[in-house]
């Protein structure tokens, strides 16, 4: 039946992988692109909660310089890229629910190609919600003052932050039953890390026993950092403290996740 | 390619730290180039011997060897010489039909153009042309159950698993997949195709085995296991159980196997049904024994089961075959 060449056998391994990597990359891509609620959860949401923050609650919170609407939008960033966190352990979850997973393990594929796949499309879709988060900003007069080199490196810092948590979030969508129970998983891991956090208030104004876990967790640190990155203020050495927890969540997660997906038959 | 496709030897798997024995010293066979058939009820252990083959499940102990190579010593090697399809149909829902054969190409690190044309090709042969732009949840079970196939076949794999290919199909589709599998076979493929139906496995394989609790109970052709088992079930429906009671020593010799007696119907099987069936009747008039109905039909799995094991092929849920961990997955999938 094949008079055309069938394989390619020239390509190292490692070029193989990635191009399996990229190859459910874009499958997870198309997926987001075709699901509406997935699209809702993507653009909608952090829409609105600029809109929630900005107009409903921001009138009474104070922050340090004044303009709530430049403090609030870096910390909307951080938080919708976290939250993507829901998608990364749902798709895994439901991939492995309707067999999908069984069916790429038979395939002469790269083993890791499924995760590394899943991690690399939420990246993409962490830049499609950083574009589409800055756009409506802009539009209601978020005003960066820290220079167009420091957005670009408080965007890098927030996309590697995420990306290297979403091992972590690959490793609960493995280990959950179904993509409902996943769901219901990642939830109370994420709730106090965005709200407990630098996010949309200052942890000064929160309760003192509150206050060493919402100055110190990860997110807060990451918020910090890019907010000080984009709008040019003192932020301390918070880039270097958030690219630590980065490194070493990927360095705990990714093995996890591996570990977990190697046993999952 | 070796003799055989596939070799397996004194294979288990236990589940469920060994309570559970869903393959229990399976060694079989598989000569390259024919259908081979895994006849058994649910939880019987086909599925479990499927995955093992594949490299998605590895063994409790035995071994196993597919296209010459060992299963869990050389998975890779096996992957790059099978294609996998069953009755869960795992097409990615959210893609076309022609995206998911492009995916299954490109994961089997196959040149672009090769898999666009190949894609193409096959969405035609399999009658999915019309759909191949649609994402497959407008596909119908036939039509999904074709994709499948077609996906598993992207890499023209020359040993290819087909687990319950046509369970819970309309006839139509079910006919349209049987000639796919035939015209597979006569372009070399060897296939290894597990069912629950005897009529399935009577028209696709040459050679059969019978699994039942994770063990072999008869393998053969199937003329072989026909002969063994009879060709046509007679079934007689009596006004009363009493009356049946009286009817079952009459008919004793009539059969090679013992009568099946449930309530007021006796089951037969035999050989030669029309001549059987007069002499029957005859010996039930002379006993002046009223009869309220009659039937011939085709041996069931069920016949096939109660002949060989003396027990009625239990259907044991799916869930008997799975590790604990993955019920909820399953259960949801079903």
């Amino acid at each position: 039946m094949s008079t055309l060449p069938a394989s390619t056998s020239t390509h190292s391994p490692l070029r193989w992988a990635a191009s399996d990597v990229l190859t459910i990359a874009r499958r997870n891509l198309l997926t987001l692109a075709r699901i509406p609620t997935q699209m809702v959860f993507l653009i909608i949401q952090p829409i609105m909660f600029v809109i929630l923050f900005r107009y409903v609650f921001g009138g009474v919170i104070r922050v340090p310089g004044g303009s709530y609407v430049n403090y609030l939008i870096p910390g909307i960033l951080v938080q919708t890229m976290i939250f993507g966190a829901v998608g990364t352990a749902v798709g895994l979850a439901e991939d492995l629910q309707k067999g999908l997973i069984e069916r790429f393990r038979a395939l002469p594929m790269a083993r890791l190609a499924v995760l590394a796949g899943r991690t690399v499309s939420d990246l993409f879709r962490n830049v499609l919600v950083l574009l589409v988060v800055t756009g409506v900003g802009f539009l209601v007069a978020f005003r960066p003052h820290g220079g167009f080199i420091e957005y670009i490196q408080a965007s890098l810092l927030m996309l590697i932050f995420a990306y290297c948590l979403s091992w972590g979030f690959a490793f609960v969508g493995l280990a959950a039953p179904n993509a409902e129970a996943a769901q219901a998983m990642v939830f109370p891991i994420i709730f106090p890390l965005t709200f407990a956090s630098s996010c949309f208030v200052p942890v000064l104004s929160m309760p003192g026993w509150l206050r060493p876990f919402a100055i110190n967790q990860p997110v807060s640190q990451t918020a910090t950092a890019v907010r000080g990155l984009m709008l040019g203020t003192p932020h301390g050495s918070s880039t270097w403290i958030s690219l630590a927890w980065a490194l070493g969540a990927v360095l705990v997660l990714a093995p996890l996740a591996v570990n977990r997906y190697r046993k999952t038959a | 390619m070796p003799e055989f496709a596939v070799e397996v030897f004194n294979l288990v798997r236990t589940y469920s730290d060994g309570e559970v024995r869903a393959l229990d010293d399976v060694s079989l066979q598989v000569p390259t180039g024919q259908v081979f058939g895994l006849l058994g009820p649910n939880g019987s252990g086909k599925t479990t011997m499927i995955r093992i083959l594949s490299t998605i499940l590895l063994p409790t102990s035995g071994s196993a060897t597919v296209a010459g190579f060992d299963v869990v010593k050389q998975p890779n090697q096996v992957r790059r010489h099978i294609g996998l399809a069953g009755q869960n149909a795992t097409v990615d829902e959210n893609l076309t039909g022609f995206e998911n054969l492009r995916m299954v190409g490109l994961l089997n690190h196959l040149n672009k153009s090769y898999v666009v044309a190949k894609s193409r090709q096959l969405l035609e042969d399999f009658g999915l042309s019309h759909a191949a732009n649609r994402t497959t949840t407008t596909y119908s079970g036939g039509m999904r159950r074709r994709l499948d196939l077609a996906a598993a076949l992207v890499a023209d794999p020359p040993i290819l698993f087909l687990d319950e290919p046509t369970t819970g199909l309309d006839p139509q589709s079910r006919q349209d997949l049987w000639s796919i599998i035939e015209h597979l076979v006569e372009g070399g493929t060897t296939v290894l195709l597990t069912t629950q139906y005897l009529d399935e496995a009577d028209r696709l394989a040459k050679q059969l085995v019978v699994l039942d609790h994770g063990k072999i109970i008869a393998e053969g052709t199937s003329a072989q296991l026909k002969a063994q088992m009879g060709t046509t079930v007679l079934a007689l429906t009596f006004t009363s159980t009493d009356a049946a009671l009286r009817a079952k020593p009459l008919l004793a010799d009539l059969s090679a196997h013992p009568a099946n007696i449930e309530g007021t119907v006796i089951e037969l099987t035999v050989e030669d049904g029309p001549n059987v069936t007069a002499d029957a009747l005859r010996r039930i008039d002379a006993a002046a024994i009223s009869l309220s109905g009659l039937a011939l039909r085709e041996p069931s799995l069920d016949d096939v089961f109660l002949n060989l094991t003396g027990h009625k092929a239990e259907d044991l849920s799916i869930d008997d075959e799975v590790p604990e961990e993955q019920r909820g997955r399953r259960k949801a999938r079903a």
